[in-house]
């Protein structure tokens, strides 16, 4: 790979790795079972380069910041490079949002471009607010030939035909901004530095090498933080292929690990526990023989590789099941949110490591990770390399409150300095999560302390964002809160959202509210919705300013009020 | 041509066959999440039944956000 230690930025590190391979296969493009393209590190080159002086006449400046909402897709990474070539810096944002959220987002990054795939930027033109959108170079990829683009233009006619000016970028200065959360109400946009990536590049790539030849399988959003890293930054940088897949559905996924002879892929909880749960129905449905002769097969592997994981044994003894990923599967990164230690062991027990471990968007992609020296399902992991981790104010068993320190630690929240005052103690980034050190370093996580939720999709929900849903209701007050952060349970999963509803004086939650609390909550988005509400009849406690003090009236429910009084909907 | 109102009536059959629920139970502007009780993927893989029932293909972006059988009944229909 390369040296990263030489590099100040991404775009001058990405420069590099174009050259140094230029008839590797970079990017591969499949949609189902059809390819549809396979770019080398040369043809990239010649794609993003154009692209990048276009977007320099276009006045775009070092420092500007160009915005991408895109599915998976080389595109995607060849925008990006482009903006980082020109000294820009790239704000991902998640292509599932709504329109409304994209173009809030959109206002607050002060983008100077967008690059945006067509059905997106459709749905961006019908919005309501989209007279508010003020980004000056609009570039819509894959759009129809007689279609509206509303003042936007083509990406793919986009280019220009002089050599592009390599702005060269420090590593302190801003290379992403990716937010955390915050579309209802606050934007947390994390400014990540070029610092931050190289580093955190360095340390993953020690535990999990690339090299030409690898190939990774994209399916998680590119604009996560994780894709980005191990989908784009880590091969790019090594002279490994990334494989695109442009759906999701678990039958093509299937098929793209032994098409393409897949040698990683990142996934969240989800899908990992229902990859699970798809090979033990076909265990379940072996004929008798067969069944005894597999038990027996794992049984030796467990035995084996017990203490330290052994690939090529694995392969041997359970040749079918790693054959069933393409025969060069060597791991499964997991993330997003926590996974459950039983699924971890059940894929270590077949051979196939599955690297878990802890992050969040602050601290660059992964804070720590399981490297299987020994195997520890129990845990997240130790420390990368360089990073630090303090509990603070321990309990009597070691739990408290997780800090981390270290050069993968975001510079500031864009534009908040209050919010980063108060995530970003002393140089220490509080985490807001609960976990203990154990004597082997490994970090064990136990809940929560700040007031939200992940769900095994990986998606985190901030109760403040989804308030809005319920504007109106008949009662005198409501506010929406994270179950746990009320009730602590010392777990990272089936995490709930409970509307606490105080109703006017004399009136009762009746079937008409009810019925209409179930309505709004329809409207939400499947993850995003509560899963119950309970009833409070004391006025909320307010600032000055008549904010809810959150913390304040989830600690005098949950003093008064056991979980039972959560009535599910 | 299927009308609208097969095309729907077929996709609540599916659903509640493929799902194991009353068919009588199920309403064109019920949240497929939230009525059947599944999550994402599951709702994929009804969107593969779908497609091989209707003989259309149709890209996971067409029904990003979409979580009601109406549209997605508006949706299929546009490919027929």
């Amino acid at each position: 790979m390369l040296d990263l230690t030489k590099y100040d930025s991404l775009g001058a590190a990405l420069r590099d790795a174009l050259t140094r391979w230029p008839d590797e296969v970079c990017l591969i493009e499949a949609d189902r079972e059809r390819e549809k393209s396979r770019l080398t590190y040369r043809q990239f080159q010649e794609a993003a380069e154009p692209l990048a002086a276009a977007l320099q006449d276009a006045g775009f400046e070092s420092g500007n910041r160009a915005a991408i909402i895109m599915t998976n897709q080389p595109k995607w990474l060849i925008s990006a490079y482009a903006t980082f070539f020109s000294g820009g810096i790239v704000v991902p944002l998640d292509y599932k949002l709504s329109a409304a959220e994209h173009l809030q987002l959109l206002a607050h990054s002060k983008a100077a471009a967008l690059f945006v795939e067509y059905p997106l930027w459709r749905a961006i033109t019908q919005a309501a607010e989209f007279h508010a959108l003020r980004v000056p170079t609009v570039l819509v990829t894959e759009a129809p030939p007689n279609a509206d683009l509303a003042g936007a233009r083509r990406w793919e006619d986009f280019r220009a035909v002089h050599a592009p000016e390599f702005r060269p970028r420090s590593r302190k200065d801003a290379a992403c901004i990716v937010y955390s959360s915050g579309t209802g109400g606050r934007p947390k946009g994390c400014v990540l530095t070029h610092d931050n990536y190289l580093e955190q590049c360095r340390a993953l790539t020690a535990m999990y090498p690339f090299w030409p030849g690898v190939r990774y399988l994209s399916i998680l959003p590119t604009n996560h933080a994780i894709d980005f890293m191990v989908g784009f930054i880590g091969p790019f940088t090594c002279g490994a292929t990334v494989v695109h897949l442009r759906t999701l559905r678990p039958e093509f996924v299937r098929e793209a690990f032994t098409r393409y002879k897949i040698t990683y892929m990142s996934l969240v909880p989800l899908v990992l526990g229902n990859l699970r749960k798809g090979l033990q129905q076909r265990f379940a449905d072996l004929p008798a023989f067969k069944r005894k002769v597999f038990d027996a097969l794992l049984a030796a592997n467990k035995r084996l590789t017990r203490r330290r994981p052994n690939l090529s044994l694995s392969r041997l003894l359970l040749k079918q099941v790693h054959q069933a990923f393409g025969g060069e599967l060597r791991a499964l990164f997991v993330g997003g949110a926590f996974t459950e230690p039983q699924t971890l062991q059940f894929f270590y027990d077949l051979g196939i490591q599955v690297a878990n471990g802890y992050g969040l968007t602050e601290a660059g992609t992964a804070v720590t990770l399981n490297d299987f020296n020994p195997v520890r399902t129990d845990t997240v992991g130790r420390p990368l390399p360089g990073v630090e981790l303090r509990i603070v104010e321990p309990d009597a068993e070691g739990i408290g409150e997780v800090a981390v320190r270290g050069k993968t630690v975001m510079s500031h929240y864009l534009d908040d300095p209050e919010l980063t005052a108060e995530t970003i103690v002393d140089g220490w980034l509080m985490t807001g999560d609960f976990g203990r050190i154990d004597a082997a370093g490994h970090l064990q996580l136990f809940g929560r302390k700040k007031n939200m939720i992940v769900t095994a999709e990986g998606k985190n929900i901030y109760p403040e964002d989804i308030e809005n849903a319920f504007a109106g209701l008949p009662v005198k007050e409501y506010c929406v809160f994270a179950a746990n952060f009320i009730w602590p349970q010392r777990t990272m999963v089936g995490e709930q959202l409970v509307l606490v509803l105080h109703p006017e004086a004399g009136h009762a939650v009746d079937d008409a509210l009810r019925a209409e609390i179930s309505r709004r909550n329809a409207q939400l988005l499947n993850y995003k919705r509560i899963s119950g509400y309970a009833v409070w009849d004391r006025d909320f406690p307010r600032t000055a300013s008549m904010k809810i003090k959150r913390s304040v009236l989830a600690e005098e429910i949950g003093k008064q009020l056991d979980r039972g009084a959560m009535v599910p909907l | 041509m299927k009308t609208i109102e097969q095309t729907t009536d077929e996709i609540l059959t599916l659903a509640a066959t493929h799902f194991k629920v009353p068919r009588a139970g199920l309403q064109a502007s019920d949240d497929f999440y939230k009525k059947l009780g599944i999550d994402s993927l599951q709702a994929l893989e009804l969107l593969t039944r779908l497609e091989n029932h209707f003989g259309v293909e149709l890209p996971d972006y067409e029904v990003q956000g979409v979580s009601d059988f109406s549209t997605l009944a508006s949706r299929i229909q546009a490919r027929l």
